[in-house]
C-alpha cells in the first residue's frame, strides 16, 4: 500500500483562549483531490496554515509521503513539495507573469538566464496541464482567472507535488470555475494530490474524491464525496437538521419603492465604478444583484446607503433624494426609510468594539425613544431595546453588554439585521447577508428576509454567491464592468446563462464559453482590483 | 472574552508599571551614590507630609488633570493632540486679556469669565489644525506640534509688545484685586490654624475636578459622546451610521484644545495672577503620560495627574535637600512615563498569559 501523500496526526493549535484545531488528524492519498469544508471560524484556514509553516502547531506530527516532516517556515513547505494558491492572490502586480513565477526562486545572481530557463520550463509545464497563459502580460492587465493560474504554476514551478488551495472559486465567474475545476483533474490525472479548501458544498461534490468536514476546530467525519449528500454535508458541519432550500412564496410586488436612473460612480482614484445603471424594486418583491466582486455593486450601496457621492437620480417613494451634500449622509437616508446591512459588518455595520446594545442604537442613535434629554442618551432603554431584539432575532449569547467583537460572525449578522429590519424600513439594502456566516444562521437569515418581504417592503440584495440570490430574489441583475448586463426571472434562467452575464456577454458566444468569458473578461478588467 | 479582568486592567497594569518605574529608578539613584529609600521618604514627605506639600501637589495635578482631559477625549476620536502646551499658552491669553481689560466685581465672576476666555482661546488654537486634519488631511500631530512653537512665538511677541508691563519683565501687569481667585490657604484657614500657608494651589483644583465629571458624562452619557467613540473606533463604520468625520474631528479637537486652555485658571490666574513667558512649563506634554495612564478615562486621568504632581513636588524637594541633580528628577518621570505609557504591553502580555493559565487551570479542574 503507497503511503498517503500527506497525513497529520493530532494536530492541535489554540490562539489565546480560542482552540482554533483540536487533535485533528488526516490522511491524503496521492493522485486524489481531497476537500476540507467547514464554517467560516471552523479551523480550515489555520490547519492549512500549519501544514504551510505558517503557524507551529502546539500539538501533532505531519508526515509527507510516509516521512515525518517538520515544517519551520514556508521554505520548507515549498522544499517538502507543498505549494499554496492562496485565496487572495500573492502577486506582483507591475511585474509579468514569468517574472512573478520566477520571483523568490531565481537560481543566480543574474536575473536573465534565470527567466530563459524559467519561460523554458513555464512553457512546458502549460502544455503538460492546460495552464494557458501569457509570460510577458503584466499581471495588472489579466483576469482573475489568469491571475490564479499563475499562482498555480508558480507552485508547480517550485516542483509542488500537493498543491493547497484556499476558497478559490471565491472571486471567480462559474465558467472560470468550471475551468479551474477541469485543470484540478488533469492535475490530479499527472498525480499530483489537491487539497481544496471551500465552504461551498456544490464544488465538494463536483470534484472532490474524499472530504473531510471540520466544525469548531476539530474534524467530525471524513468521507468518499460519492458516498455522502449535500444535505448530509451540511448536517456534519452544522451539527443538526439544516434547511438548505428557502421556503417562500410567489411575490406580489406593489408600487416602486426605489427607482434608480442613469447612477455613476467615480471613486476617488477617479476609476468609473458604476457607469449609469437604472432600476426598480417594488414594494413587496427582492431584487436581486448578482455579479463577481467588484463589479460596482458595493459602491452602488455606499451611494443608495448615503456615503458615497455618486451623479443620477435616485427616487424614493416618489421623491427624490439627494446624492450630495449635506442632505447625503446616513442619516438623512434613515429618515427617508432606506436601511442598510453592509457588505462588511467588521468595518462597517457594527462597531467591534462596542458593545451589542451601544451597536443597536448605532446609526439610530438620534431617534427619540433613545435619548433622555435634549443631551443625553438614555441607556437603561437602548438596553432594555437590546434585550428585546437579541431575543426575537436569537443572538446568543444573549448579553447585550458583550462587545461585538466577542460573537460569532451569524451573531454579528444578525445583531445588524436585527438593527435594520426592526426599525420598519420602506427598503432594505441588503450587501452578502451570510458572507462568514455559519450555516444555522444563514437559514435564520434568509426567512427573515424574506418575511421582511412578505410585509411588502422592498429589498435589494446584492451577493456574490450565486445560489443565495437564485433562492432569495424575485428578480435577478446581473452586474459586470459597473453596468447592469440583464434582468431575469429566476424561473427562468440559470447558472449557465447568470455565469456568462457575470463576465458580460448578453449572447450565447460562438466559440468556447470559457474562450469568450476569458477574452471579455480580460478586455474589460484589466487592472481592476478585487477585494 | 476579554483576557482580564477588569479590575486588573484599570489597577493592576498601571500599578505593575509604576512598581517597575520605581525599582528602575531607584537603581539610578543606587548609582549616584545616594540611599533610594532615604530618596524615597523625603520625597513622600516633601509632598504628601505637610499641607503645604499637598498645595504644591495639588496644584501641579491641578494643570495635569486639565492637559490629561484634553489629551484622553482626543484619544477617544482617535487623535493624538500633542498641542496641549501650546492650547494652555493660548489659554493664557485668553484669562489675562478677560482679567486684564474687564473689570470684575468679584472673583466667582472672573473666574467663569476667565474659564470661558480660557476654553475659547485654546478651541480656536485646536481648531486650527483640527480643520487642517478634516479638510486638507494635514497629520494633526504634526500640525499641533507646529502649533506649540507658534503659540510660543506669539507670546513672547505680545509679552514684549502690547501686552508688556512697565519694567524689564516680558510679562503682563498683575491682575486686579478682584480677579485673584481665592487659594487653599484662603479657603481652609480656621483661626490661627493656617492651613497650605504659601501654596499655589486654589479653587481652580475643584474646577479641575468638575472638569472630570463632565468629561466622564460626555463620553460615556451623551449622544456626542458615543458619535466621538464610534468615530475613534471605526471611521468606515462611523461614515456608515452618517456620523460626519468633519464634525467630529472639529468638535473633539475643539473640547480638546479648550481643556489644555483651562488650564490657565490654575497656573495663570490662580497661581502667577499675570501672564509671564513659559507659564505652561511642559504640562501640556505631561498630559499625555497622564491620558496614557489613566487609559484616557476620566478618574484614570485624575488619579494619574495626583501622581505626577506629587513626582513634581517631591521631585522638586529632593532636588533642593540631597545631592540628586535636577535632572535626575526629570529621568524618574521619563521612567514613570515609558513604563506606564510606551511599555505598557510588557506587563500586559505576561499578564494575560498569567490570567489566561488561571481561567484554563479552573475550567479544567
Amino acid at each position: 500500500m503507497t503511503a498517503p501523500a500527506i497525513e497529520l496526526k493530532g494536530i492541535s493549535k489554540a490562539f489565546g483562549p480560542v482552540q482554533a484545531n483540536k487533535d485533528i488528524s488526516i490522511r491524503v492519498m496521492p493522485g486524489t483531490i481531497h476537500g476540507i469544508i467547514g464554517e467560516n471560524g471552523a479551523g480550515k484556514s489555520t490547519l492549512m496554515s500549519i501544514l504551510f509553516g505558517f503557524y507551529k502547531a502546539d500539538k501533532g506530527e505531519i508526515y509527507i509521503s510516509g516521512n515525518l516532516t517538520a515544517i519551520p517556515d514556508s521554505q520548507a513547505a515549498i522544499s517538502a513539495g507543498i505549494g499554496m494558491v492562496f485565496q487572495h492572490f500573492k502577486l506582483v502586480e507591475n511585474f509579468t507573469v514569468l517574472e512573478n513565477v520566477v520571483l523568490g526562486a531565481e537560481d543566480s545572481a543574474m536575473l536573465k538566464p534565470s527567466l530563459a530557463r524559467a519561460r523554458k520550463e513555464l512553457k512546458a509545464l502549460a502544455e503538460e496541464y492546460g495552464l494557458n497563459v501569457e509570460p510577458d502580460a503584466l499581471i495588472q492587465d489579466i483576469g482573475v482567472g489568469m491571475q490564479q493560474r499563475v499562482e498555480i504554476l508558480k507552485a508547480l514551478y517550485r516542483k509542488a507535488e500537493i498543491l493547497i488551495l484556499d476558497e478559490p472559486t471565491g472571486v471567480l465567474t462559474p465558467a472560470e470555475a468550471d475551468q479551474l475545476f477541469r485543470i484540478l483533474e488533469r492535475l490530479k490525472a499527472e498525480g499530483k494530490t489537491i487539497i481544496l479548501i471551500t465552504h461551498k458544498l456544490r464544488e465538494i461534490m463536483d470534484a472532490t474524491d474524499t472530504v473531510s468536514v471540520m466544525r469548531r476546530g476539530e474534524m467530525t467525519a471524513t468521507v468518499k464525496t460519492a458516498e455522502t449528500s449535500p444535505q448530509e454535508l451540511a448536517e456534519l458541519m452544522v451539527g443538526r437538521k439544516v434547511l438548505l432550500q428557502v421556503d417562500k412564496e410567489v411575490a406580489t410586488p406593489g408600487a416602486n419603492v426605489l427607482e434608480v436612473k442613469d447612477l455613476r460612480v467615480v471613486d476617488d482614484k477617479g476609476v468609473e465604478r458604476v457607469k449609469g445603471i437604472s432600476f426598480n424594486v417594488a414594494a413587496g418583491e427582492i431584487l436581486g444583484i448578482a455579479g463577481v466582486a467588484g463589479n460596482g455593486q458595493s459602491e452602488l450601496l455606499e451611494v443608495l446607503g448615503g456615503y458615497e457621492n455618486g451623479t443620477g437620480t435616485i427616487i424614493v417613494n416618489g421623491t427624490e433624494i439627494d446624492l450630495t451634500g449635506a442632505h447625503s449622509d446616513g442619516q438623512s437616508r434613515r429618515d427617508r426609510g432606506i436601511a442598510h446591512v453592509p457588505e462588511d459588518r467588521q468595518r462597517e455595520g457594527l462597531i467591534m468594539d462596542y458593545a451589542a446594545w451601544e451597536n443597536t442604537a448605532f446609526g439610530y442613535h438620534h431617534d427619540d425613544k433613545y435619548q433622555r434629554s435634549r443631551l443625553f442618551m438614555d441607556n437603561g432603554a437602548i438596553q432594555q431595546d437590546t434585550v428585546e431584539k437579541m431575543e426575537r432575532f436569537d443572538v446568543r449569547p444573549p448579553n447585550p453588554k458583550l462587545s461585538a467583537k466577542n460573537f460569532s460572525g451569524g451573531n454579528q449578522q444578525k445583531i445588524v439585521l436585527a438593527r435594520e429590519i426592526e426599525r420598519n424600513p420602506d427598503l432594505l439594502l441588503v450587501g452578502q447577508p451570510t458572507r462568514g456566516v455559519d450555516i444555522g444562521a444563514i437559514e435564520f437569515i434568509h426567512q427573515q428576509i424574506v418575511s421582511l418581504r412578505d410585509q411588502g417592503k422592498a429589498i435589494l440584495l446584492v451577493s456574490v454567491e450565486l445560489e443565495e440570490i437564485l433562492s432569495l430574489a424575485d428578480r435577478v441583475a446581473v452586474m459586470f464592468d459597473g453596468k447592469i448586463m440583464g434582468e431575469r426571472l429566476p424561473s427562468e434562467t440559470n447558472e449557465q446563462e447568470l455565469g456568462l452575464l457575470m463576465a458580460g456577454i448578453t449572447e450565447m458566444p460562438d466559440k468556447p464559453i470559457i474562450e469568450a468569458v476569458e477574452e471579455n473578461l480580460a478586455h474589460a478588467g484589466a487592472g481592476k482590483e478585487v477585494h | 472574552m476579554d483576557v482580564m479582568p477588569k479590575w486588573a486592567e484599570v489597577v493592576l497594569v498601571p500599578l505593575i508599571s509604576l512598581v517597575l518605574a520605581a525599582i528602575l529608578s531607584a537603581l539610578v539613584i543606587l548609582a549616584i551614590g545616594e540611599n533610594p529609600w532615604d530618596a524615597l521618604m523625603l520625597m513622600i514627605d516633601g509632598a504628601l507630609g505637610s499641607t503645604y506639600g499637598w498645595g504644591y501637589t495639588l496644584y501641579y495635578a491641578t494643570n495635569f488633570i486639565f492637559t490629561g482631559l484634553a489629551v484622553a477625549i482626543a484619544f477617544h476620536a482617535r487623535m493624538f493632540n500633542i498641542g496641549g502646551e501650546g492650547q494652555a499658552v493660548l489659554g493664557g491669553l485668553g484669562v489675562a486679556l478677560v482679567c486684564l481689560y474687564i473689570p470684575w466685581p468679584h472673583w466667582s465672576l472672573a473666574l467663569v469669565g476667565a474659564t470661558l476666555g480660557a476654553a475659547l482661546f485654546g478651541a480656536a488654537w485646536a481648531a486650527i489644525p483640527a480643520y487642517l486634519q478634516a479638510k486638507r488631511g494635514s497629520h494633526i500631530v504634526i500640525t499641533t506640534i507646529m502649533f506649540n512653537f507658534i503659540a510660543a512665538a506669539l507670546l513672547n511677541y505680545l509679552l514684549i509688545g502690547a501686552l508688556k508691563a512697565d519694567g524689564m519683565e516680558p510679562a503682563t501687569p498683575k491682575f486686579a484685586e478682584s480677579a485673584h481667585l481665592p487659594s487653599f490657604q484662603d479657603m481652609f484657614s480656621f483661626g490661627e490654624t493656617a492651613l497650605f500657608r504659601g501654596a499655589p494651589a486654589n479653587i481652580s483644583f475643584f474646577v479641575a475636578v468638575l472638569a472630570c465629571v463632565a468629561v466622564w458624562a460626555l463620553i460615556w452619557k451623551t449622544r456626542l459622546g458615543y458619535e466621538i467613540r464610534a468615530f475613534g473606533h471605526s471611521e468606515s463604520a462611523a461614515k456608515y451610521a452618517g456620523i460626519s468625520p468633519t464634525k467630529i474631528i472639529m468638535v473633539a479637537m475643539m473640547i480638546s484644545g479648550g481643556l489644555a486652555g483651562m488650564m490657565a485658571i490654575n497656573n495663570v490666574m490662580g497661581e502667577a495672577e499675570r501672564l509671564v513667558l513659559n507659564a505652561v512649563e511642559g504640562a501640556g506634554f505631561i498630559g499625555i503620560a497622564v491620558a496614557l495612564m489613566g487609559r484616557s478615562h476620566p478618574f484614570g486621568v485624575f488619579l494619574a495627574a495626583i501622581l505626577f504632581g506629587f513626582l513634581y513636588q517631591g521631585g522638586a524637594e529632593l532636588a533642593l535637600w540631597t545631592s540628586i541633580p535636577r535632572e535626575l528628577i526629570v529621568v524618574i518621570q521619563a521612567l514613570v512615563i515609558l513604563f506606564t505609557g510606551a511599555l505598557d504591553q510588557m506587563v500586559r502580555g505576561p499578564l494575560e498569559k498569567m490570567f489566561l493559565a488561571a481561567r484554563r487551570n479552573k475550567a479544567e479542574a
